[in-house]
C-alpha cells in the first residue's frame, strides 16, 4: 500500500527530530524531569490518597522529613509530600490549559494577521500591542481582582496575558512562509484559504510555535505560583506550589523545609521546560538538517 | 492566423510605495498563439515575473485587459477563476522554495488533483500521479521522498509534474532553469520542449538567459523597466535586433567560443534607473547612445510594426 | 620565471560531519604563472570553491580537513604556515572576491571605511590623508566617483557593490586574486561592465587571477588557461585554445559544451549529460564520471584513468591512453 509507506516515511522525519533531541543531553534531562513531574501529577491518587492532603493532625505539626512523612508535615499537621504531589497537579494543569487556549487563539489571530496582511494585520497587531503594554503579571492581577480569585479566573487571567506573545511568535513564523513560492503555487491551482493555511503554512511554522509553547508553559507555572503566592490564585485548603510557598513564609526560621520543597519543585518544573524548549529549538531548526 | 490563446492589451501593474508608484508592468500588449512559446527576456527588475503573475491573476492588474481564449480574465468571479486555473499553470524558478518541504513527492503532485476534486478515489489519484511522474521522467521509487532529499533538477521536475497535473493548456514558466547547473538545465529544457509537443502546450517563458530563450521560443519579447521594447520571431530578433537595448543585450553575452575573444565590445554604460515614477518618454534614453531630445518627450514612442511580426518601441527605428 | 606564482600539488580535502564524509577535492594539481588568468570551471558541488578556500586556509575549522597535498605560493608552502603568517598574506598578497556582493559588505560601515580598513591593516600607510588618498585612487580605478566613499553599501546597486568588493580586494595590490563567481549575481549588461573593468585592472596591476565560474562564455572572454573540475578532480586542463577547440577532449567537457544552447546555430535538441552529479559522500569506483559518460568502457568502471599530457593539455580519461 502506498499510503502505509507514506505514513512510515512521515514518522521517519519526526524520528530525525527526535534523534537530534536525544543527542542533546541537557534537553533530555529536561524531558525526563518534566515527564516525571507529569507522571507524578497524573498518577497522584496511586501515590498518596487525597485524604492525606486535607487530614489535619494537631499532634503532628511541623514534623521534619522522616520515613513516615518524607517531606515532613505543615502547620496543620498535613502530609507535605501529598500536598506537593497534588499541588503539582494544580500547577501543571493550569499551565497546560492556559497554553492550549492561548495557543489556539494565537494561531487564529497570528496566522490571519500574517496571511491576510493589510487591515486585518494592523487591527490584530495593534490590539496585541495594547495588551502587551501592560506587564503580564499586572494584567493578570487586574483581571483576577476584577473577576475574583479562583482556579477558573486564574486561568482566564493568565491566558489573556499570554495571548499577545503567542500571536506575535506565530505571526513572525508564518510571515516568511506566506512569501514562499509554494504558497503561490497552491493559489495558482485554486486552493482555498483554509487549506492553504492548514496544509501548507502551519505545518511549516510549527517549529518556533512548539518552542514558544514549552517556554510559555514554564512562565505560566511561575506566574500561577506567583498569583497564588499573593493570594490571587487557588484558595486554601486546595494545595498549590505557589500558595504553599506563601503559607510557609511565616515558618522560614523554624521549619525551613516547608519553603524549600515547593520552591524546589517550581524551579524544577520551570527549568526542565526551559531546557527542553532550548533543545527543541535546536532539533527543529532546519539549518542544522543535513 | 488563428485566434491567439492569450492576449494582453495595455496591461499595467503599479505597486504603491511610499515614494510613489512603482511601474512594474507598463502598457504591455502581447499575444501568444496556441502551441507557441513566447519568450520574455529582460534584466532583473524589468517586470517580467510580475507580468507572468499578473496574467495568472496571482496579483491584480492595475489596468488593461487579459484575454484567455477570447475570455476576459479580469471579469471572472472566484469560482470561474478556479475553473480557469486548471488551464493556466505556473512553474517557478526556485526549486527549493516552490515545494512545500513537509509533503512527499507523491503528495506534492497529488495536491492540485485533490484540491480540484479530479479523481474520485485514492487509487485513481495514485495512478494519475504515477503517470505524471513518468511524464517528467521521475523514477517511481522517489514517490515517498521529501524534496530536500533530491537535487535541483529532480525538484524542478516535481514542479513541472505539479503544473501538468490539471491538464493545463497554458503554462507560465518563470525562470524554470535559471537555478540549475548547465547539464541539468539542458535536460529540463529538452523535457519542456518534448512535453509541449506531446501535450500541445502554450508557454510564456520568462528568463534572463538569452541563449535559453532563443533555444526554446518561437517569438521573443524584450522588456526594459516594465515596458516591452521589442518583439519579434526568435531568429529575426537575434539576427536583426532593432532596439538599441536589444542590441546591447546581445552584445553583452559572453559566448563560449574563442572567435570573439579579442573583439572590442560595445558595452552599455550606466545602470537601470528607478522604476518609481519614471521619467516620461523612452525609459532607455538615459543609457542609449542614439538618444536625442525627442526620446524624452511624452507620447512620442509607439510600439509599431517595422517588418512583418517585428515590433519595436523606438523613434529611431521606425 | 621558472617557478609559477601558485602551485597546488595533489590536494585532497574532505568535509567530515557526524553523518557522512564528503570527499570534496580528490587530488587536484594546478599551477598559475604571474599575470596569468586561470578559469576553474565546474558544476555545483565539483569542489571549485573548496580549492579556493584551501588556498586561503579558510575551510570550516571543524569539518574541513586537508588530507594531503601542498600549496606553494610565491616560494612559501601555505598549508604549513602559522595562523598569523597566513593572516598577513590574506587580503594582502592573496585576496578573494565572493559571489554575493549583497552579503560580503558590512552594512553599518561606509564604503570608504571598509576600503581604508584593509589598507591600514596591511600597508605602511598610517597617516590619515595618505590612506584617504589611496581610497580615492582605488575607487576611481573600479569606476566609482571618489565622492561616493561616504555612502553606505545599501545606497549602491548590485553592480556598484561588486565594484566596491573588487576595490577592497585590490586595495593592497595583491599578487593573486581569487574570484568566486564574481558576476553570477549580476545582470548581463552589468556583468559585461564588471568583466571589462576586471580585465583592465588585471592588465594595469599585473595580477594573476583564479576565476571560478560555471560559465564557459566568461572563461572564453577572460582566461588564458582553464581547468575543468568534476567530482573534486580536474578532468581537463590546458590553454583555453586547447580545451575549447582541440579534437581530443574529455567527455565531460564535451557534455558541458553540448548543454549550452547556441546563440547562432539552429539545434532543436540539446545534448545534455545524462544523470545527476555524483554524491561526494559516495564516489563511484574507477573514473568518477563513468556513470554519466556516453563513452564509458568496461575499464572505466574499475580502473582510475591516468592523466594524459599533450604538451600542456592534460586530460584524465581512458579514451586517450
Amino acid at each position: 500500500m502506498p499510503l502505509s509507506v507514506n505514513e512510515q516515511k512521515k514518522t521517519g522525519q519526526m524520528r530525525e527530530v527526535w534523534h537530534r533531541l536525544v543527542r542533546n543531553k541537557t534537553a533530555m534531562v529536561g524531558l525526563i524531569v518534566i515527564s516525571l513531574l507529569i507522571l507524578m501529577s497524573v498518577f497522584a491518587p496511586l501515590i498518596v490518597s487525597y485524604d492525606s492532603v486535607r487530614e489535619t493532625n494537631a499532634e503532628e505539626k511541623y514534623q521534619p522529613p522522616s520515613a513516615e512523612h518524607p517531606f515532613g508535615t505543615d502547620d496543620m499537621g498535613r502530609d507535605y509530600f501529598a500536598r506537593i504531589v497534588y499541588g503539582g497537579r494544580a500547577s501543571l494543569s493550569i499551565g497546560f490549559i492556559c497554553v492550549a487556549v492561548a495557543m489556539s487563539i494565537g494561531l487564529i489571530l497570528g496566522a490571519s494577521a500574517a496571511y491576510f496582511s493589510g487591515a486585518a494585520d494592523s487591527i490584530i497587531m495593534r490590539i496585541m500591542d495594547v495588551l502587551s503594554c501592560i506587564p503580564s503579571i499586572l494584567l493578570a492581577l487586574v483581571i483576577v481582582a476584577a473577576l475574583g480569585p479562583g482556579l477558573v479566573n486564574l486561568i482566564i487571567a493568565i491566558t489573556i496575558s499570554t495571548v499577545p506573545t503567542f500571536t506575535r511568535v506565530i505571526r513572525a513564523s508564518v510571515l516568511p512562509i506566506v512569501g514562499q513560492d509554494f504558497i503561490e503555487a497552491a493559489r495558482a491551482c485554486g486552493t482555498r484559504h483554509p487549506r492553504i493555511v492548514l496544509r501548507h503554512i502551519l505545518p511549516n511554522a510549527m517549529g518556533p510555535i512548539i518552542v514558544q509553547a514549552t517556554m510559555a508553559l514554564s512562565q505560566i507555572i511561575i506566574a500561577a505560583a506567583g498569583l497564588s503566592f499573593i493570594g490571587m490564585g487557588i484558595q486554601p485548603p486546595a494545595p498549590e506550589w505557589g500558595a504553599m510557598l506563601s503559607n510557609a513564609r511565616t515558618y522560614i526560621m523554624t521549619s525551613p523545609y516547608l519553603i524549600i520543597f515547593p520552591g524546589i519543585f517550581i524551579v524544577l518544573a520551570a527549568l526542565s521546560l526551559n531546557l527542553l524548549g532550548d533543545g527543541l529549538r535546536d532539533a527543529l531548526d532546519p539549518r542544522l538538517r543535513d | 492566423m488563428s485566434q491567439p490563446l492569450l492576449e494582453t492589451k495595455n496591461l499595467k501593474k503599479y505597486f504603491k510605495t511610499p515614494h510613489g508608484n512603482l511601474h512594474a508592468v507598463d502598457d504591455v500588449s502581447l499575444s501568444i498563439e496556441k502551441g507557441a512559446t513566447l519568450g520574455v527576456v529582460g534584466e532583473s527588475g524589468c517586470g517580467k515575473s510580475t507580468l507572468g503573475r499578473t496574467i495568472l491573476r496571482l496579483t491584480q492588474a492595475t489596468d488593461g485587459r487579459i484575454l484567455y481564449d477570447g475570455r476576459e480574465i479580469q471579469a471572472c468571479n472566484e469560482s470561474e477563476m478556479r475553473l480557469l486555473r486548471r488551464e493556466m499553470q505556473i512553474i517557478f524558478q526556485d526549486p527549493f522554495s516552490s515545494l512545500n518541504p513537509r509533503l512527499t513527492v507523491n503528495e506534492l503532485i497529488a495536491e492540485p488533483i485533490i484540491v480540484n476534486h479530479i479523481c474520485e478515489n485514492k487509487a485513481a489519484r495514485n495512478r494519475r500521479v504515477e503517470e505524471l511522474m513518468d511524464m517528467v521522467e521521475l523514477a517511481k521509487r522517489l514517490s515517498n521522498t521529501y524534496p530536500h532529499e533530491l537535487d535541483g533538477g529532480r525538484r524542478q521536475r516535481i514542479g513541472i509534474a505539479r503544473a501538468l497535473a490539471l491538464n493545463p493548456r497554458f503554462i507560465v514558466c518563470d525562470e524554470p532553469v535559471s537555478a540549475l547547473d548547465v547539464s541539468v538545465q539542458a535536460q529540463v529544457l529538452n523535457l519542456l520542449m518534448d512535453l509541449q509537443e506531446r501535450l500541445s502546450l502554450t508557454y510564456l517563458f520568462i528568463t534572463h538567459n538569452l541563449s535559453v530563450v532563443r533555444h526554446i521560443s518561437s517569438e521573443i519579447a524584450v522588456m526594459y523597466m516594465g515596458v516591452c521594447v521589442e518583439k519579434a520571431p526568435a531568429n529575426m530578433l537575434f539576427s536583426h535586433p532593432r532596439h538599441p537595448y536589444t542590441e546591447a543585450l546581445l552584445e553583452a553575452i559572453p559566448t563560449p567560443d574563442l572567435s570573439s575573444r579579442n573583439k572590442k565590445r560595445k558595452i552599455l554604460k550606466g545602470e537601470v534607473a528607478s522604476p518609481i515614477n519614471p521619467a516620461p518618454g523612452c525609459r532607455f534614453a538615459p543609457r542609449c547612445t542614439k538618444a536625442t531630445a525627442a526620446c524624452t518627450e511624452n507620447g512620442g514612442i509607439t510600439f509599431s510594426e517595422v517588418e512583418k511580426g517585428h515590433f519595436v518601441a523606438c523613434i529611431h527605428c521606425c | 620565471m621558472s617557478e609559477p606564482l601558485l602551485r597546488i600539488e595533489d590536494l585532497w580535502v574532505r568535509y567530515q560531519t557526524e553523518r557522512a564524509t564528503n570527499y570534496a577535492v580528490n587530488g587536484v594539481s594546478l599551477s598559475l604563472d604571474k599575470g596569468e588568468n586561470l578559469g576553474l570551471v565546474g558544476e555545483t558541488g565539483a569542489g571549485k570553491t573548496t580549492v579556493a578556500l584551501s588556498i586561503l586556509r579558510l575551510l570550516p575549522q571543524k569539518t574541513g580537513i586537508v588530507d594531503r597535498g601542498s600549496i606553494w605560493f610565491d616560494g612559501q608552502e601555505l598549508l604549513s604556515l602559522s595562523q598569523s603568517d597566513m593572516r598577513a598574506i590574506r587580503g594582502n598578497k592573496i585576496s578573494m572576491i565572493f559571489q554575493d556582493p549583497m552579503t560580503s559588505l558590512n552594512p553599518v560601515l561606509t564604503v570608504g571605511e571598509q576600503i581604508a580598513e584593509v589598507i591600514m591593516l596591511h600597508s605602511s600607510k598610517t597617516q590619515k590623508h595618505e590612506v584617504q588618498q589611496r581610497v580615492d585612487e582605488i575607487l576611481q580605478m573600479v569606476g566609482i566617483p571618489a565622492a561616493r566613499k561616504q555612502e553606505y553599501p545599501h545606497q549602491f546597486s548590485g553592480g556598484m557593490k561588486q565594484r566596491v568588493v573588487i576595490a577592497i580586494a585590490i586595495a593592497c595590490n595583491p599578487m593573486l586574486l581569487i574570484a568566486d563567481e564574481p558576476t553570477t549575481a549580476l545582470d548581463v549588461t552589468i556583468q559585461a561592465q564588471v568583466l571589462e573593468m576586471m580585465d583592465a585592472l588585471k592588465r594595469t596591476l599585473q595580477t594573476s587571477m583564479l576565476l571560478i565560474t560555471h560559465d564557459l562564455g566568461i572563461v572564453a572572454q577572460m582566461c588564458d588557461k582553464v581547468a575543468i573540475m568534476y567530482s573534486g578532480e580536474i578532468v581537463e586542463y590546458g590553454r583555453v585554445e586547447d580545451v575549447f577547440e582541440a579534437t581530443e577532449r574529455h567527455p565531460y567537457t564535451q557534455g558541458l559544451f553540448g548543454s549550452i544552447p547556441s546563440l547562432t546555430g539552429n539545434v532543436r535538441r540539446l545534448n545534455p549529460i545524462g544523470g545527476q552529479m555524483t554524491d561526494p559522500a559516495n564516489l563511484p569506483a574507477g573514473c568518477k564520471f563513468h556513470p554519466r559518460c556516453p563513452k564509458c568502457m568496461e575499464r572505466c568502471k574499475t580502473e582510475e584513468p591516468a592523466v594524459v599530457d599533450r604538451t600542456g593539455h592534460r586530460i584524465k580519461c581512458h579514451l586517450y591512453t
